[in-house]
This record gives structure tokens, C-alpha cells and sequence, in this order.
């Protein structure tokens, strides 16, 4: 193991700001700072609130990684950091302290995509992946069906939401119903005294000319408005609203499109392995559903622990060894941050 | 003695390298939209240029501000990071400082003056100085009508932005890495901890109440 390169990997895409280790696809480390209790009371990630807290917890998180790892600076064979896609000012912190790192450390740099990189996480968990596999990314700020094909090379947009994220839905909806942002949590917990088959939400890009159209598609707007319209029915009615009702209804609409769409796109595609990755696999309902929908699929489902899920540096390191691996070209030291990097470039130039 | 300066808290993106007597080597490329791109391949090259590489350096200066924030961050990130890498210390230099040094040095009015970049939204970043230097008011953000300075020379795109507000534009237009590694190496100006100088609060606004979804 000690023979493989030392991989030190930087994520500032969104809230979190992640230095991770990795040798090939053992991790070593996997240091989080987040921003998240910042954003609370903005109901969202606030992308200068975020831009800030990278810019401080940068240096410290680093050090954090490296004490984690009980490495040196020094041990590092190589830096890889999140290219894009990913929140603009925020992508600029994380690439700008790589460059300073790759050159201080005179050591070659990878600039590589964030949304590969949570493919690349479940080989920190349950070892190499035998591609070419489907991924389930389900965040706050993205909602797609990758197929790749060769995780350090090959990667295609199968589908994507045409709206919200999954996760921004959920923050939306929990804001509904007077819950706390992040939305995720509070409503898997209100959800779990609810019935989820008590109020039927719309599932949307579901019917029959839809799925022609956006086959792996996915939209949550519509299911947004749908439960505000049932919320603010049954309060202009005068009736309690049930929150745990509406919020085990509405996680069971999220959670049956999203597997719906990509065990579909497993079947169709000749694909036997699924990926779930991304925050919003950390909800235990759509985990289950997925779970169950696979095995009666046949489809291998792999998914790693929630701290990998979740953005993370580790993700980022584990795709540059992929990519240190294959013996491909470091990034130039001039290359841009993007925000919408297109998941078909796994390596930028 | 081998000091790396750089900032990018204007559209100029400006690095040099200072041995405690002169500039060994300096370079700036001024664009608004590419401080990511141009900052470490600048530092790379004139260390190539003066000879030298990233384990001679024994010091670092940064320009903390104020400028616009996603820029600015550029430069403290890089900064931050390779203080903390190569063990060195990372001097900031208010952003404003560095023209004013960059005034006396290039074209000094004999007279207090003042400086003033692009804060965007119609408004400067600014500072005043007086005849020798020391700052006597600032750094502030503002509109460059409100600072009553039309009888005052002025430094910075600012000046230039808004000629009506100054008596006239003095030179430098931007900051130079080259101005503030000599007055950081002459210990020539006010040396702060490499955080940046923002001036503003982010733009966020908590939610409002809840708009109606239901026709009335």
C-alpha cells in the first residue's frame, strides 16, 4: 500500500471545505470544515458566506488532514482539487490554495470533477469499482445520472433535474412546514411519525410523454408547489397540517422518482452496479428504496459511509489517484475553475 | 534574504521577488476575470527569471485589501497556503498602502493625497495620506462623490473611474507587487496579519415570509 502515492485532495465547491488522503483507494484522512450553520438563517448556502469560511478554514484543515494521516507535507506525491462543477467564488478558494500547494511543494497538480469525485469516494469504501457503473448523485446543489464508463477518464450525463436539486427541495419543502434548514434531516425525522401513504404527491417527469422526453430526467418544482398548495389548502380550511404526513409523503415522492429513474436507466443501459452517492444519500428512505429496488433488480448497489457522501476532500484525492494512476498529464498551472464543468471531463487541461 | 509579494485585490494581478536591497524580478497582467488562472504561473515565472526556487524564500507579503472579494481571496489563499507549506511568515499590506508607496515613489504630489480603486456598484475603495505617506484617513467604501476630495490628488482606477471627484489622477493605477515587496522589505509600511480587509458584509438577506401559491 505504502508503495502507491500519497494524494492529498482539496474540495471547496459549496459549504464545505474537505482536505482529504489517499493512497490508491485506502483513505488516510478526510478533514471537514462546514459552513453550514452559517447559512441556517438564510435558508440556504450563501455563496460569499461560504467563499469567506473557505478562505479561513483552508490552512487549518489541511493541517488538521495531515495530522489525521500522521503524514508530512513532504510525504505528498501529488495535489488534486476540485476543477468544478461547483459554486464560483468558492471553487476559486480551494483552486488557488492547490496551485500554491503544487508549487510549493513542487509536486504535479490535478485539477479534477467534483461530481466524478463522489463516484470515486465508494472506492474508498468498498475498494476498486468494476466499471462501467450508474451513479445516483443526489445533493443540495446537484440531482443527476451519470454512466461512467472509466472513473479516471470516462464519465456521460444520463440525466439531471430540470430544476431544483433534491436537496434544495427538501430544504424548500421543510421551510413549508416550519422546519429547520437543512431540510433533509428535519424531515426524515418528521417523516419517520408520518404516513407516507397518506397524502399521494405528483412524481414528476413520470408520464408517459415526459419519459420520452427526459427519459432520466427529474424536476421537483412542481412537487414544491404541490405541497404548498396542500399545505396552504388545509390551513385556509383551518385544519392542523400534519407534518409528519406531508413530509413522509413528500420524501416518499423524492425517493420513488429517484430510484425509479435510475434503476431504469441500470436496466436499459445493461448496467449491473449502481452508485448512491452525494448528501442526500444520507436519507435512510431512499437508501431503502434503493436497497430494495436493486436486489429486486439484480443490480449491485455500493454506497459509501455518509462522510464520504457528503462533499469531502477524500472524494477529490481518491479520483486523483484514479487519475495518477493512469499515468495522465497534470492540469496546467493556469487552468480555470468552472462552474459548470461537464461531468465529461474528469481532468481538466 | 528573499521576500515573495504579490496581490490581487484590483483587475492587476502583480507578483514580485525582493532580496532586502532591490526587485529581483516583478510582473503584472491586469485582468478583472482570471486571478486564478494568472497568479501561480506569474510566481513560477519570475522565479525562473531571478534564479531562484520556492525553497529559497524566506518571507512572503500579501495585499489584504479592500478589493472585490473573490479576486482578493486569490491572493490570500495562495499566500496563506504557501506561508503555511514553506513555514514562512506572510506579512498583509493594506492594498491601499501599496499605492500610496507606489505615489511617492512613481509621482509624488507634494501634497496630501489620496487613493481610490473600483469598489463596484458605484462606489471606491479608499484612503487619504498625507504629503509624506501616512495614512490619515480610510480605508473605507463609499461613493467617490461623498469623500469631498475635488480639491485632491488621487491614485487608482478610482480616480480615473470618477475624475470629477478628485482634482486630478496621480500615478500608479493599480497596486504593484514590486512597490510592496520594497516597502515591506524597508519595513516602510503598516504590516497586518494576511486577513483580508472586506470592507462589506456579504449580500444575504434571511427569507421572507412565504408567498401564497393558491389564487385568491
Amino acid at each position: 500500500m505504502s508503495d502507491q502515492p500519497l494524494i492529498l485532495g482539496i474540495e471547496t465547491s459549496c459549504d464545505e471545505t474537505g482536505v482529504g488522503l489517499v493512497r490508491g483507494t485506502t483513505l488516510l484522512a478526510n478533514a471537514v470544515a462546514s459552513s453550514v450553520d452559517e447559512h441556517v438563517r438564510f435558508g440556504g448556502v450563501v455563496p460569499e458566506v461560504a467563499s469567506r469560511a473557505h478562505l479561513e478554514a483552508m490552512v487549518p484543515t489541511l493541517h488538521r488532514a495531515l495530522a489525521e494521516a500522521g503524514a508530512g507535507l513532504g510525504d505528498v506525491d501529488a495535489v488534486a482539487v476540485t476543477a468544478g462543477p461547483g459554486l464560483a467564488g468558492a471553487l476559486m478558494v480551494g483552486v488557488s490554495a492547490a496551485k500554491a500547494l503544487a508549487v510549493a511543494l513542487d509536486k504535479p497538480l490535478y485539477g479534477v470533477n467534483h461530481l466524478v469525485g463522489h463516484v470515486a469516494a465508494e472506492q474508498l469504501e468498498n475498494g476498486p469499482l468494476a466499471e462501467p457503473v450508474v451513479a445516483l448523485l443526489v445533493s443540495g446543489g446537484h440531482t443527476e445520472i451519470l454512466l461512467v464508463e472509466d472513473i479516471a477518464t470516462s464519465a456521460t450525463l444520463l440525466g439531471q433535474t430540470l430544476d431544483d436539486a433534491a436537496g434544495e427541495a427538501f430544504d424548500k419543502v421543510a421551510r413549508l412546514i416550519g422546519l429547520k434548514y437543512p431540510g433533509g434531516p428535519n424531515i426524515q425525522r418528521a417523516a419517520a411519525d408520518g404516513d407516507p401513504g397518506a397524502i399521494r404527491f405528483p412524481r414528476g417527469l413520470t408520464g408517459q410523454r415526459d419519459l420520452e422526453r427526459h427519459r432520466y430526467d427529474f424536476s421537483f418544482s412542481g412537487l414544491k408547489t404541490a405541497v404548498a398548495r396542500w399545505v396552504e389548502t388545509a390551513e385556509r380550511e383551518g385544519r392542523a397540517v400534519p407534518v409528519g404526513d406531508v413530509a413522509a409523503g413528500f420524501q416518499e415522492a423524492v425517493a420513488d422518482v429517484l430510484t425509479r429513474k435510475a434503476v431504469l436507466a441500470c436496466q436499459e443501459r445493461g448496467i449491473s452496479t449502481m452508485v448512491l452517492a452525494g448528501g442526500v444519500a444520507a436519507n435512510a428512505r431512499l437508501r431503502e428504496l434503493t436497497r430494495s429496488r436493486c436486489a429486486a433488480a439484480g443490480i449491485e448497489l455500493r454506497q459509501p459511509r455518509f462522510s464520504l457522501c457528503t462533499d469531502n476532500g477524500a472524494m477529490i484525492a481518491a479520483l486523483g489517484a484514479a487519475v495518477v494512476e493512469r499515468d495522465l498529464p497534470p492540469s496546467s498551472l493556469d487552468f480555470a475553475s468552472d462552474s459548470s464543468l461537464p461531468v465529461t471531463q474528469v481532468l481538466v487541461g | 534574504m528573499l521576500l515573495l509579494a504579490l496581490d490581487t485585490s484590483t483587475p492587476a494581478v502583480t507578483v514580485a521577488l525582493h532580496d532586502g536591497e532591490r526587485v529581483l524580478a516583478d510582473a503584472t497582467t491586469v485582468d478583472p476575470r482570471r486571478h486564478t488562472e494568472l497568479l501561480m504561473p506569474l510566481v513560477t515565472q519570475i522565479l525562473a527569471e531571478a534564479g531562484a526556487t520556492r525553497s529559497d524564500l524566506t518571507e512572503l507579503a500579501v495585499g489584504v485589501g479592500p478589493g472585490p472579494f473573490t479576486g482578493l481571496r486569490v491572493g490570500l489563499a495562495a499566500a496563506r497556503t504557501m506561508g503555511a507549506v514553506l513555514d514562512l511568515p506572510v506579512r498583509g499590506v493594506c492594498s491601499l498602502d501599496i499605492l500610496a508607496y507606489g505615489v511617492l515613489a512613481t509621482d509624488p504630489p507634494g501634497e496630501p493625497f489620496a487613493v481610490a480603486t473600483d469598489a463596484r456598484r458605484r462606489e471606491v475603495y479608499w484612503a487619504a495620506y498625507d504629503a509624506g505617506g501616512a495614512r490619515t484617513g480610510g480605508p473605507d467604501v463609499g461613493p467617490a462623490a461623498d469623500l469631498g476630495t475635488t480639491a485632491t490628488p488621487a491614485a487608482g482606477a478610482g480616480a480615473r473611474l470618477y475624475p470629477g471627484a478628485f482634482a486630478r489622477a496621480l500615478d500608479p493605477e493599480y497596486p504593484s507587487a514590486a512597490h510592496l515587496a520594497a516597502a515591506v522589505a524597508a519595513r516602510a509600511v503598516e504590516i497586518l496579519p494576511p486577513d483580508p480587509l472586506y470592507l462589506r458584509r456579504p449580500d444575504a438577506t434571511p427569507p421572507s415570509a412565504r408567498k401564497s401559491v393558491l389564487t385568491r
